[in-house]
């Protein structure tokens, strides 16, 4: 009645995504709607892309990889890669400053940065799916309680703290997914929150506590699921988030110590030699780079087809 | 607005205090501070001492209290490892991150905002998707590796700014633009959204029935109203920016805060890390303080309610 | 010469299953002083021909006409730095939403000044006069007091006011008011409407009123031109349009209004059946041939404009018939 310029029309046959999910009808529809749109999502499928290229690459590590990423040899220190005038096909991305194949350690190196990432999603996300449900689902006084630890949570210099726990936890690969997954669960929490106080007025989450569900049932079979989308997003930009603060603990000497190959650490090595030789921490970052770059796209992306009305 | 200024006040206050417990506490973790503080080699009537001299025997509790009266009056003690006060050592090096942390948001501001401002007003043409492309691309860079590339390409290429310290202001350009880099994207996208949807507001709309011209319309009234939460996100990311500078103050060796942590940390001097913790807490839930009064400030629905 | 004539008017929205067009063909004239009413239920376009006049129309909407010509001016081929100089000064435009349509940071004082002074050379102090003078005019009280406030501050009938006061600041010769009156309360609507009607007569412009309510129409306008999905099915003075009504869609909206003394009390108000059809792709022949209870085969064809007194237009093929059995 009082809408003066009609937006563009579209039938009005088709309900919303956000109609169709709020029924909670069968998963099929939505599922095919979703791939379908996934496939026309150009950076979704570029990020996606460089993102399993990765995986393969860290997982097919110790078939591909020509030389043992700890083996040392002082005659071959610091050979350039491939391109410049004294590289060698034996390194093809030349060796860092104990003569170890950068290739090889770049491999390896792909595996700590992927199980970093993964593991301190998987920490951190239980932390912060678990209180922000709980928040959102309950609200009242628990939701005014996690709003006060997640602002705390928020006011700690989070690279500072990491570095204060990693000294205690011990630099380590476990101490660093364990100081990370104890500090990045605050962006879980507040989308998890978020997305539980929409899906809690549904319908069907009602219905089941009319028919006398229990509340762990009711949040594990019907919140759980249809926050999904959501979830999924925060955790791939966690994941992004956790290999970048890796990286900088690891350059810091206080993240995952010598000899791993992880990428920070291969920077944090090189960069006394940075200003004749320069690949020794050009490649590490630019492999940095890439592989934080597909993760945002991917995650970017997810949000855009999971939720096209919120097409940023 | 007075009501919600001194409801704001009180919460920050309550998280300051969670905030001081917690960066006391943090440092209590490793077990017997004293056998820390001794050494390996320390025999146990060493240890004994030393923990009568810094109170170790009392409860955690009595300890944490004398802690913080000692911290309101701006006592940290002493530093384990440098013959002074830790009160003299954080004055000596807090304008360094202050000044890094001003710069580096001042900095993102003047590219971010400008930046959403033309992707929201030329949306959906290459403009935008170019500006986008940039805050994707722009994200997935480290801080401390753009460092190291500005480092490699204006120092030692060619010779235009100093490669570390921080004497003068040329010490301050490399370091700024790795320091607000990070935020550039997040601030961007706010400045995009925000006028975005201000852009199609009735308000915008009247503007322009009324004739004026496309850059008051803009400037004058949609910026107007889609820089409030910008400027709530910038105090948010200049606490931000205190806290990381860490490793941009590690890759320039500027003797700032970050860097007193990160050599104090290596070295166990707790006293030094759980006072910069606190004050770096403190400073940012000051910081959203602010963030959250100018918010309100700046919409006069909510000022004048 | 007619100070506003449009012909053929035509705005298209290209939409992914095809184009939408939104008002087809459209044409009247308005002379000075005049006052135009186009009437219709949401969806017609009502709203989107004051805008296409003005070219605020958003960027994906296209316009066409024959011709549109303002006080001489030649609209269709104007530079947008030309239709910046008509708007606000010679042509003005209020809109529906009293409530968003002025902008909360800025104080009424300083969007009322600004109306004045980005058309004319004057002093601050002097735009401020123009505005207590407007204010006063419009009847707020303590206007002074007024140009101070923000707009959260005042309530939509008195917003309402401000936005006719914004309008009048540079004295235009026509202002577009789109539904100045659905948003607000009944009491208030009766006022804003003698408002506007005394205002017309002191200043002396014309007006176009755009409204879905007959009764706003039958009090304020000197013509009426009914739409129904993007055309004008009938057009032409007042008086001969609401007491003869020939197209079966005006009389079907007037039958749907309760006439005190004539309507009896309990009985039955008319309704139309149906809804707008969708106006995507060219569709042939009356658009009200879905709803109407005379449709006949020859209504899917080319329809005629017939013109059964000077003035007063309809276009309906079926006229001789209905005319007939009225």
């Amino acid at each position: 009645m009082s809408e003066t310029i009609p937006a563009i029309v579209e039938p009005p046959a088709a309900a919303s995504e956000a109609d169709v999910l709020a029924a909670a009808p069968p998963r099929g529809a939505w599922l095919r709607g979703f791939l379908r749109r996934s496939v026309g999502h150009g950076g979704l499928m570029l990020g996606g892309g460089i993102l399993l290229i990765i995986v393969v690459l860290a997982l097919a590590a110790p078939l591909i990889a020509p030389h043992d990423p700890y083996h040392q040899d002082l005659a071959q220190r610091l050979i350039p890669p491939i391109w410049h005038a004294h590289g060698t096909w034996n390194h093809v991305l030349g060796t860092d400053k104990l003569g170890r194949d950068y290739f090889s350690r770049l491999l390896y190196g792909a595996q700590i940065s992927l199980l970093i990432g993964a593991l301190t999603v998987v920490i951190a996300g239980t932390i912060g799916t678990l209180l922000g449900v709980c928040a959102g689902y309950f609200g009242g006084r628990v939701d005014a309680v996690l709003s006060y630890i997640v602002t705390t949570r928020l006011a700690l210099p989070v690279v500072l703290v990491a570095l204060a726990l990693a000294v205690f936890v011990g630099g380590s690969l476990q101490g660093v997914i364990l100081v990370l997954g104890l500090l990045l669960w605050d962006r879980f929490a507040v989308v998890t929150r978020s997305a539980t106080k929409q899906v809690a007025q549904a319908d069907y989450v009602a219905a089941a506590r009319a028919i006398g569900c229990s509340t762990p049932r009711i949040l594990f079979s019907e919140i759980l699921p249809n926050i999904f989308n959501a979830l999924i997003v925060v955790a791939t930009l966690e994941m992004a988030h956790a290999i970048l603060l890796e990286a900088a603990l690891s350059f810091l000497g206080l993240g995952v110590q010598p000899p791993l190959p992880s990428w920070g650490l291969m920077i944090a090595e090189g960069k006394q030699y940075m200003f004749f030789s320069p690949w020794v921490i050009g490649i590490p970052a630019t492999a940095l780079v890439f592989l934080v770059l597909a993760i945002n796209l991917v995650g970017d992306g997810l949000r855009d087809v999971s939720a096209p009305e919120n097409r940023n | 607005m007075l009501a919600f200024t001194l409801q704001r006040l009180v919460i920050a206050i309550c998280v300051a205090i969670t905030v001081s417990i917690v960066a006391f506490f943090l440092l209590h973790l490793s077990g017997d501070l004293a056998i820390s503080i001794a050494g390996p080699d320390a025999t146990a009537a060493q240890v004994e001492a030393i923990r009568q001299q810094f109170g170790l025997d009392q409860p955690l509790a009595i300890q944490y209290l004398h802690w913080l009266w000692r911290a309101l009056h701006f006592d940290f003690g002493n530093s384990f490892f440098f013959r002074t006060t830790v009160t003299s050592l954080i004055e000596s090096r807090i304008p360094v991150t202050l000044t890094l942390g001003a710069v580096a948001l001042g900095l993102s501001l003047v590219v971010a905002v400008p930046l959403g401002v033309v992707a929201a007003v030329y949306n959906g043409t290459i403009i935008d998707r170019l500006a986008l492309g940039f805050s994707v691309l722009g994200q997935a860079v480290p801080a401390f590796c753009l460092g190291l590339a500005l480092i490699i390409l204006f120092a030692v290429n060619l010779h235009w700014l100093p490669v570390s310290g921080a004497a003068t202001w040329k010490n301050y350009v490399m370091p700024s633009i790795a320091l607000g880099w990070y935020a550039i994207p997040a601030v961007m996208r706010l400045s995009r959204n925000g006028m975005l949807e201000v852009l199609s507001a009735d308000y915008i709309r009247t503007a322009r029935a009324k004739g004026l011209s496309p850059a008051v319309v803009i400037l004058k009234h949609a910026l107007r109203n889609a820089i409030i939460p910008v400027v709530a996100l910038a105090a948010v990311q200049f606490g931000f920016m205190l806290g990381g500078s860490i490793v941009i103050e590690a890759v320039f060796s500027m003797h700032g805060l970050g860097y007193l942590a990160w050599e104090a940390i290596a070295r166990n001097d707790y006293p030094v890390v759980q006072a910069i913790v606190l004050i770096l807490a403190i400073i940012y839930v000051g910081l959203t303080f602010v963030s959250d009064v100018a918010n309100a400030f700046l919409d006069p629905r909510i000022r004048l309610a | 010469m007619a100070l506003l004539d449009v012909q053929n008017l035509v705005v298209d929205i290209p939409t992914q299953r095809g184009v939408f067009h939104a008002v087809r063909d459209i044409s009247f004239t308005l002379e000075r002083g005049e006052t135009l009413a186009i009437v219709g239920e949401s969806g017609s376009g009502k709203s989107l021909t004051s805008l296409a006049l003005m070219n605020l129309l958003p960027k994906l909407m296209k316009r066409k006409a024959a011709r549109l010509t303002f006080d001489g001016n030649d609209l269709l081929d104007m530079p947008e730095r030309g239709m910046r100089k008509l708007r606000g000064d010679c042509m003005a435009m209020i809109f529906q939403e009293p409530m968003t349509s002025l902008n909360p940071a800025y104080t009424i004082g300083d969007q009322l000044t600004e109306a004045l002074r980005c058309h004319r050379s004057v002093s601050a102090s002097a735009a401020r006069d123009r505005a207590v003078q407007l204010l006063e005019r419009v009847g707020i009280a303590a206007a002074d007091r007024r140009l101070k406030q923000y707009p959260h501050q005042l309530s939509g009938g008195l917003r309402q006011r401000v936005m006719i006061a914004m309008a009048l600041m540079c004295s235009p010769d026509l202002i577009i008011a789109d539904e100045p009156t659905t948003a607000l309360d009944v009491t208030i609507q009766a006022q804003i409407l003698r408002l506007l009607a005394d205002l017309k007569k002191e200043f002396g412009m014309a007006m176009i009123l755009i409204s879905h309510d007959l009764g706003v129409v039958a009090r304020v306008a000197d013509k009426v031109a009914v739409m129904y999905a993007g055309s004008v099915v009938e057009s032409g003075p007042v008086r001969p349009v609401f007491n003869a009504p020939s197209h079966p869609y005006t009389r079907g909206l007037l039958s749907c209004i309760p006439v005190p003394g004539r309507t009896a009390p309990g009985a039955p108000l008319g309704a139309i059946p149906g809804q707008l059809p969708n106006l995507i792709g060219w569709l042939e022949g009356c658009t009200f041939r879905d709803r109407c209870a005379f449709a006949a085969p020859e209504c899917a064809g080319e329809i005629p404009t017939a013109e059964p007194e000077p003035g007063h237009e309809v276009r309906c093929v079926r006229l001789p018939a209905l005319a007939g059995a009225a």
